[in-house]
C-alpha cells in the first residue's frame, strides 16, 4: 500500500539497502562539555592540593590511624545489623499493614506513624538516655510480682546497643513502605494461582509474592542502605564509637576539623561506592525470567550494541510455533 | 454414578449491592466435560472460583466430591474452615486462568514442581521426573528450562495446565483459557485439553470456543445475569436452543 503512494521520485532515487550507509548525529556539544569540565576539575583539585588551610599532612596521618578504623569497623558493623532488623521488622510490619486483621493493621500503622513522625535525632538520644525513663527493665507479668528477667536498662542498652534500635526501628518503619509497595506491585493472579494449587498464605507470600516484590524493593533498599551509613554517623550524639564519634573525639582536641572531616568523607565515599557493588548483584538474582534475552550490563550493551542491531535471531512468539 | 463430582444448589454470591450469582444449580458427574458459556458479565467466573473458594459464597450449597467447599457441617450447622483446611481441599482442584499466571520468577519446570514440593512434600528428584513428563504430555519436553517471558502464550498456557496437573487433581476448572491467545495459538492449547478430557478428567470449562464445546462438551450451560438459562447436551443447547436468550447469544458469537 505505501508502495502505492511513494512519488515516483524518491522511488526511483532508493539505493539497496546494503550500500546504504548509516551517519550517526555527530554530538559536539558533548565534545566541549567535557573539556570544560576536565579543565575545571584539574583546577579545582590543584588549588586544594596547594592550600595549606587543608593540612594534608593532617589527612595523611588520621586516614590510617587505629582510632579511625576502629570507627570504620563500628560504622560498618552498625550499618549493617540495622539495614538487617529494618529490612526484617519492615517486611512484618508490611504484611501486617496488608492484613485483614483490623489489629495487626491498626498496630502497624500506629508503629509507622511513630517512628516516622518524630526525628530521627530525637529517637537516638531517646534511646540513648532511655536508662533515665526506666531505671529498670523486666519480663513479668503486669500487675502481679512474677518477673522472668529484670536488669538494669543501662547495663542492657550501652550506646551501641541504644544506636542498634534506634536506628533499626526507623528503618524498619520506612522499610515497610518499600515493602508494602513491593508486595503490592505483585499482580494478584499470582497470589491466586498459588492458592489454586493449595499452597497456605504463608506458603505463597515467602515463595511467590516476596521474591516478585524484591524486584521493586532492592533498588530503594539500595538507597536506604547507603543512606543509613552516613545517617550512622548521627549516633556519634549519643558517643556510639562510630566513625564519626571518632573523627569528632580527635578534633575536640587537635581542632583540625577540615582535615579531619576531610578524612571522614574519604571513607564514607569509599564505603558507599564498595555498597554498591552487591546491590547490581542482588538486583540481577531477583530479576531472573524478567525480561525475554536475560540480564545486560549497560558495558554489555555499549560493546555489544552494533551487534544487537542486526536481526541475529527471532525470538518472538511465532518463531516457536511449531 | 455415585456422588457427582461437583454440585450446586441455589448458589448465590454479590459484591457489594451488586448480586452477581443469583442461585446456581449444576451438577457435573465424575468424568464429565461441563462448558459454562454466557455474555460477558454474566457470572461465569465468578461460579467458577466459588467452586475452589477463591470467592465465598453468600448462599446455597457448593460441594466437590460430596464435600461442601470451604465449609464443614457439624451438628446442623456450617462452620467455616481455616486457611490451611481450605488450601488442602484446593490441591485436589486445578485451575486454568485466562492470563496463564506462571509464576515469572521459575522456569517452566520450576513452576510445575513448585506445589508437589512445597505443598504435597514430594522429593525434589521425583518431582523433576513427573514435571519433565508432565512437559512432554503438554508438548513442550524441550522448554523445561525456559522461563515463562521466553514462551508465547500458548506454550505458557499449556505449562500452566502441565502446574495444575502435577498436583494430580480430580476437577480441573477452565477460565477462558483460549481468549487471551491468537488466533493460531488456540488449537495447541485446545488439543491438550481434548486430549486430558478423553484420559476422563472432570473438568468445568468457561468457554467462548462453541465448537470445542459442541465437540469435547457432556453439557453445556447457558448462563446470563447471574442466572443459569438453559442447560443440557451441548447438541442441543448449542445447536437448537429453546430459550430466546441463548438463540441472542450464540448467534452473536458463532
Ligand atoms: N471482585 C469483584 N468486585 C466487584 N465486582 C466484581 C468482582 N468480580 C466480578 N465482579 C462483577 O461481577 C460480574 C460478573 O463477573 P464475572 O467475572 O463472573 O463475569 P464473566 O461471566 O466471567 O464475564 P467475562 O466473560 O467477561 O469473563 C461483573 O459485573 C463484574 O463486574
Ligand atoms: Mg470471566
Amino acid at each position: 500500500m505505501a508502495s502505492d503512494t511513494l512519488p515516483a521520485a524518491a522511488a526511483e532515487e532508493r539505493r539497496p539497502a546494503d550500500r546504504l550507509e548509516a551517519v550517526p548525529v555527530r554530538h559536539w556539544g558533548r565534545w566541549v562539555a567535557a573539556v570544560l569540565a576536565i579543565l575545571s576539575g584539574i583546577g579545582l583539585i590543584g588549588s586544594l592540593a596547594k592550600n595549606q588551610n587543608l593540612h594534608w599532612d593532617v589527612i595523611g596521618h588520621y586516614l590510617f590511624a587505629r582510632l579511625v578504623f576502629e570507627g570504620l569497623f563500628t560504622t560498618l558493623w552498625l550499618t549493617v545489623a540495622s539495614m538487617v532488623l529494618g529490612l526484617a521488622l519492615g517486611t512484618v510490619v508490611a504484611v501486617m499493614r496488608l492484613s485483614p486483621n483490623p489489629v495487626l493493621y491498626a498496630v502497624s500503622s500506629l508503629f509507622v506513624w511513630a517512628f516516622r513522625g518524630t526525628p530521627l535525632l530525637v529517637q537516638i538520644i531517646f534511646w540513648g538516655y532511655c536508662g533515665a525513663l526506666y531505671k529498670h527493665v523486666m519480663i513479668g507479668i503486669p500487675f502481679t510480682h512474677i518477673t522472668f528477667f529484670e536488669t538494669e536498662t543501662n547495663s542492657l542498652v550501652s550506646g551501641s546497643v541504644a544506636a542498634l534500635l534506634a536506628l533499626g526501628l526507623n528503618e524498619a518503619a520506612y522499610a515497610s513502605e518499600i515493602v508494602r509497595a513491593g508486595i503490592q506491585s505483585v499482580d494478584e493472579g499470582q497470589a491466586e494461582a498459588a492458592h489454586s494449587l493449595g499452597m497456605s498464605p504463608t506458603l505463597t507470600m515467602r515463595r511467590i509474592v516476596l521474591p516478585q516484590a524484591m524486584r521493586v524493593i532492592i533498588p530503594p533498599m539500595g538507597n536506604e542502605t547507603i543512606n543509613m551509613l552516613k545517617t550512622t554517623a548521627l549516633v556519634s550524639v549519643i558517643g556510639a564509637k562510630d566513625l564519626m564519634s571518632n573523627i569528632q573525639a580527635v578534633y575536640a582536641q587537635n581542632y583540625q576539623i577540615i582535615p579531619m572531616l576531610v578524612v571522614a568523607s574519604l571513607w564514607y565515599l569509599l564505603l558507599v561506592t564498595l555498597l554498591s557493588i552487591p546491590q547490581s548483584r542482588l538486583e540481577r538474582r531477583y530479576g531472573r525470567g524478567a525480561s525475554r534475552n536475560g540480564h545486560v550490563s549497560p558495558l554489555q550493551r555499549m560493546l555489544a550494541g552494533t551487534a544487537l542491531r542486526l536481526p541475529v535471531r527471532g525470538s518472538g512468539p511465532n518463531h516457536q510455533k511449531g | 454414578m455415585g456422588t457427582p463430582m461437583v454440585h450446586a444448589e441455589g448458589v448465590r454470591k454479590s459484591f457489594g449491592r451488586l448480586e452477581v450469582l443469583q442461585g446456581i444449580d449444576l451438577t457435573v458427574e465424575r468424568g464429565q466435560v461441563c462448558c459454562l458459556l454466557g455474555p460477558s458479565g454474566s457470572g461465569k467466573s465468578t461460579f467458577l472460583r466459588c467452586i475452589n473458594h477463591l470467592e465465598k459464597l453468600d448462599g446455597g450449597r457448593l460441594s466437590v466430591d460430596g464435600a461442601l467447599v470451604g465449609y464443614r457441617e457439624h451438628g446442623g450447622r456450617l462452620h467455616e474452615l481455616r486457611e490451611k483446611e481450605v488450601a488442602e481441599r484446593r490441591r485436589e482442584i486445578g485451575m486454568v486462568f485466562q492470563r496463564f499466571n506462571l509464576f515469572p520468577h521459575m522456569t517452566a519446570i520450576e513452576n510445575v514442581m513448585e506445589a508437589p514440593v512445597r505443598v504435597a512434600g514430594v522429593s525434589k528428584a521425583e518431582a523433576r521426573a513427573d514435571a519433565q513428563r508432565l512437559l512432554d504430555r503438554v508438548g513442550l519436553g524441550d522448554k523445561a528450562a525456559n522461563y515463562p517471558s521466553q514462551l508465547s502464550g500458548g506454550q505458557q498456557q499449556r505449562v500452566a495446565i502441565a502446574r495444575a496437573l502435577a498436583m494430580k487433581p480430580k476437577l480441573m476448572l477452565f477460565d477462558e483459557p483460549t481468549s487471551a491467545l491468537d488466533p493460531e495459538l488456540v488449537g495447541d492449547v485446545l488439543d491438550v485439553m481434548r486430549q486430558l478430557a478423553a484420559d476422563g478428567m472432570t473438568m468445568v470449562v468457561v468457554t467462548h470456543e462453541i465448537g470445542f464445546a459442541r465437540e469435547v462438551g457432556d453439557t453445556a450451560v447457558f448462563m446470563d445475569g447471574g442466572v443459569v438459562v438453559e442447560a443440557g447436551d451441548p447438541r442441543q443447547v448449542l445447536v437448537d436452543p429453546r430459550q430466546e436468550r441463548t438463540k441472542a447469544f450464540l448467534s452473536k458469537v458463532l
